[in-house]
């Protein structure tokens, strides 16, 4: 079976500027529910209580509203996690109290609804541990842009591919936090673990065009710049969904089957693959070529240098 | 024709048989156990295993088999019931000489088991637990050394009786160098002479002086990064080994108890669901010191009046209901124990204690001194108190000095002796903290989690099912749609599987939720080099190349575009190692892993296989590509 038997020929680059607004679009969107909904983070990140409660039968979420707020917990959020007997109850930080004291009082809370209730799990976290994360997880992402810059400028000869390369990866995440303000699902410490793994697959689709483009430039000096890009994407399309197909087939597997502890994370891979695979298809290389980018700058002329070392 | 080197199939024929060994034992499951073991740490006897064995039975308690390993007893059980069950039963009976853990016993066979081969540990999200993570006071300990270095300087600076005004020690100066101990000398004092004697005690720090305005000098001795970052780490090691005693003295099967970051500790205890008592047992603070009373003076008077006589420290809590002044001289400390056990003594349940060679002789030349007076045992003990001051929480360090024991010396004695006048729980809690040592400074949970059994065991059924079925869909997508080849793809995937599961099962980490994701993903982007890989045959033949020239062709490649789209990928893993903590750094360890062993499947396995297959036939008309 094939799915790609002719070798296609799509005009990638001719309507690069349409795909240039669309990516624009979808990043300003997302960017602009960031900063006016911002995202729901997770305790990980807050700081606080969260308490996972398995009832014996659907329980009223109000109701457990109510009383956790009566028995003194403020701003208690209680959400359904997995079963419709499986409760999540989320509390803001308060500094003093200690896990032991939240969980009896919890556990009266939610006895008095269901005697044969069970805490299945309890998470206390500092506010310091979390900024500590926030600083560590920006970091981890400044740090690995970095580093893919630098590799891909010492591996190609030319910062064009790098560039490009970079605002394809940088448009990747942001176009997954957008869908998190969108939708508040929870942003937790195996969310960033996914949006960088979906960086470096975004990369690997961008580097493997990437190599297909040094490799045509070296058998086509003097084809235009454009009809190479277009070719080095056409030749390496099949191979781009393929994998994406068959990736996508696992992650899958892990939104349906992995339970609620990895629905953030199996939902930021999958936004992430999707828009991984278009931003290697359609931006990293339109990006270098609107940097000017020849053939010259892959493979530098010999000959020009010894002309150029002339008295 | 078609070759691949000789040494390269055996290499390939090695590494496979090797990773086969090292991955078999997470094929065998693990059963419901419970670990005994003898609080004074002898091995258990082969008498109690039988002895237990049939009061499991007599209660009704199903069991598989029992056995002795490292001096613990091991029961294993069919069910979670029957180990639940059991740990109940048995606590009850044992409980004054034995101390019980819940765990899993892998049903590895003996042979791998002697090989010193087990299954990949999993973390506390699978198999629930306690997590702790504690926040080292650091600061604390480098204070403490300053005022050892102050007291040090007051010391050399009477014995060469040079005079001084006030040795005192900053955090930060008046000049913004941090840790700085500052000694005011009176004109009279000779400056020389004064560094001359503190040359010993200050020995290592950067030291100068001044003249000051009013007359008289100032020297300032300043601890350097290096001595800083010393004492810090020699506190939170401490600390660490602290607690790992005490830990063990819990006697939960399998604790982590690792540094995290430059002043934390993170504690793990499988298990473990009272997190109360543990905690409470694991972070306490708590010293004795041994004085002797001062029976000149009326304690309740200094109580009245506030202050206490010159010599002597009014103490207020005391287990007698009455204040006491006690001698400001300390006779031993909790740190001079070698060994604490609870016992019973004539005046009741006491702490038998053990005191080192230069703390007994000083308890013996006392208390011949000291016959028929008494002595007071104080416990000392630091928590951390928050409260709310102006709506912001503000924390204070608390020390409660409690005398715990008031009795009159009976008769001379110099490192054995017992502390009487606690109630039984109270014996057994102290005995195990002095015995388990001293916390170098206070800790504090920042962090806390705990897993309920059945949450773990949840999670690992959700992420293997997750794995499987994904793993079926990558392996009827790849035979469909690159028929033969496809079936190749599959067969190294396996194998990429399998090696993966041997280096988690050998690597010292632990596998988590995020963890299994990153399995699951791996087989995901594993055939990601294969579709290059085929993806390159079929363009070569689409140019008309021969079909064996085809695989050659495309394997070289594919190569290039290969190494340069993995090493990117293995960039983000390294730096989410790195960056990482906990679940984060499990993920980024399998994907780190599974980036080596499918790149070593697909560009060697694949090869041999493909080689092995098509590179001797002649006539090859058509690849089943």
């Amino acid at each position: 079976m094939e799915f790609f038997s002719h070798q296609t020929s799509y005009p990638f680059m001719a309507t690069r500027k349409v795909w240039y607004t669309l990516s624009a679009v979808l990043m300003i969107g997302s960017l602009a529910s960031f900063f006016i909904r911002g995202l729901n983070l997770g305790i990980d990140f807050t700081g606080g209580v969260s308490a996972h409660v398995t009832f014996t039968r659907t329980p009223n979420l109000d109701e457990v509203r109510n009383k956790a707020a009566a028995a003194g917990f403020k701003e208690p959020q209680v959400q359904t996690f997995g079963s419709t007997r499986d409760v999540v109850i989320r509390l803001p930080p308060e500094p003093g109290q200690t896990a032991a004291t939240i969980r009896t009082k919890l556990e009266t809370v939610v006895k008095s609804m269901d005697p044969s209730v069970d805490v299945a799990q309890l998470e206390v976290v500092g506010p310091q541990v979390g900024n500590e994360l926030k600083t560590s997880a920006i970091w981890a992402l400044s740090f690995t842009l970095l580093l893919i810059f630098i590799y891909i400028a010492f591996r190609f000869h030319t910062w064009r591919l790098s560039f490009g390369a970079i605002l394809a990866v940088l448009h990747d995440p942001i176009l997954v936090i957008g869908f998190f303000a969108v939708s508040q699902t929870e942003f937790d410490l195996p969310v960033v673990a996914a949006i960088l793994a979906v960086i470096g697959y975004s990369l690997n689709d961008t580097v493997i065009v990437f190599d297909r483009i040094r490799e045509r430039f070296e058998t086509n000096r003097r084809l235009p710049p454009g009809t190479v890009l277009d070719q080095a994407i056409n030749q390496t399309l099949s191979r781009t969904i393929m994998t994406k197909v068959v990736t996508s087939i696992v992650v899958v597997a892990l939104l349906f089957l992995g339970g609620p502890v990895l629905k953030g994370f199996s939902e930021a891979l999958m936004i992430g693959i999707i828009a991984g695979t278009y931003s290697s298809i359609y931006i990293s290389s339109a990006i270098a070529l609107d940097c000017g980018l020849t053939a010259e700058h892959i493979f530098p002329s010999t000959r020009k240098s010894a002309v150029d070392e002339l008295p | 024709m078609l070759e691949y080197a000789r040494w390269k199939y055996i290499l390939i024929a090695v590494v496979l048989f090797l990773g086969l060994v090292f991955a078999s034992p997470n094929f065998f499951g693990e059963d419901w156990a419970l670990e005994i073991a003898r609080k004074d740490h002898a091995a258990v006897a082969p008498d109690t295993q039988k002895e237990v064995e049939s009061f499991l039975k007599e209660k009704n308690v199903h069991l598989d088999r029992s056995y002795i390993d490292k001096g613990r007893l091991m029961v294993r059980f069919p069910t979670a019931a029957d180990q639940l069950a059991a740990r109940d039963v048995v606590n009850e009976k044992y409980k004054d000489d034995y101390i019980t853990a819940l765990s899993f016993a892998p049903r590895t066979p003996e042979f791998l088991r002697a090989l010193g081969l087990r299954p990949m540990p999993l973390g506390l999200d699978l198999r629930g637990g306690l997590f702790l993570l504690y926040q080292v006071d650091v600061n604390a300990a480098v204070n403490q050394a300053l005022e050892g270095y102050a007291q040090d300087a007051r010391r050399a600076l009477s014995t060469a009786n040079i005079p001084f005004k006030d040795i005192t020690t900053l955090a930060t100066d008046s000049g913004g160098r941090p840790n700085t101990v500052r000694i005011i000398l009176p004109p009279e004092a000779e400056l020389s002479a004064a560094r001359n004697a503190l040359s010993q005690p200050f020995q290592g720090l950067s030291v100068q002086s001044e003249k000051l305005s009013g007359g008289g000098n100032a020297i300032t001795a300043v601890m350097t990064p290096a001595q800083v970052k010393e004492r810090q780490d020699y506190a939170i090691q401490q600390n660490i080994t602290t607690l790992r005693n005490r830990v063990n003295e819990l006697g939960v099967s399998e604790p982590i108890v690792q540094r995290q970051g430059i002043d934390r500790i993170n504690v793990q205890l499988p298990g473990v669901q009272n997190s109360a008592e543990v905690k409470n047992l694991l972070g306490r603070v708590a010293t004795l010191e041994f004085r002797l009373e001062d029976t000149q003076h009326n304690a309740i008077e200094a109580e009245r009046s506030g202050r206490a006589p010159l010599g002597s420290k009014l103490y207020t809590h005391t287990r007698f209901g009455r204040p006491v002044l006690l001698k400001r001289e300390i006779i031993a400390t909790g740190d001079q124990l070698t060994n604490a056990t609870v016992g019973n003594s004539q005046d009741g349940i006491g702490v038998n204690v053990r005191l080192d060679a230069r703390a007994g002789e000083n308890m013996l030349k006392t208390t011949k001194a000291n016959l028929n007076k008494p002595m007071a045992v104080v416990l000392i003990e630091k928590r951390r108190e928050t409260t709310q001051v102006n709506g912001k929480p503000v924390s204070r360090d608390v020390t409660d000095e409690t005398v715990i024991n008031d009795a009159t010396i009976r008769g001379v004695f110099s490192t054995n002796f017992v502390i009487t006048g606690l109630s039984a729980g109270e014996a057994r809690d102290l005995a195990l903290l002095l015995r388990s040592g001293s916390l170098a400074t206070a800790l504090y949970v920042v962090e806390e989690r705990v897993v309920g059994p059945s949450v773990g065991s949840e999670n690992i059924q959700k992420g293997v099912t997750a794995l499987i079925i994904g793993m079926a869909g990558v392996f009827a997508f790849m035979a469909i749609y690159y028929k033969v080849f496809g079936l190749v793809a599959d067969l190294v995937l396996l194998a990429n599987v399998v090696l993966l599961t041997a280096l988690l099962s050998i690597m010292p980490t632990v596998l988590s939720l995020p963890g299994i994701a990153g399995i699951i993903l791996t087989v995901g982007m594993a055939v990601d080099a294969n579709v290059l890989i085929y993806e390159r045959i079929r363009e070569e033949i689409r140019k008309g190349v021969s079909p064996q020239a085809a695989i050659r062709a495309g394997f070289e490649k594919a190569f290039s575009a290969i190494a340069d789209s993995n090493i990117t990928t293995l960039i983000a893993g390294v730096v989410l190692w790195v960056f990482g903590a906990g679940p984060i750094r499990g993920f980024a360890v399998v994907l780190t892993f599974g980036i080596a062993t499918s790149l070593f499947t697909a560009l060697m396995g694949s090869r041999a296989l493909i080689t092995l297959m098509y590179g001797g036939r002649r006539k090859l008309a058509r690849l089943p590509i």
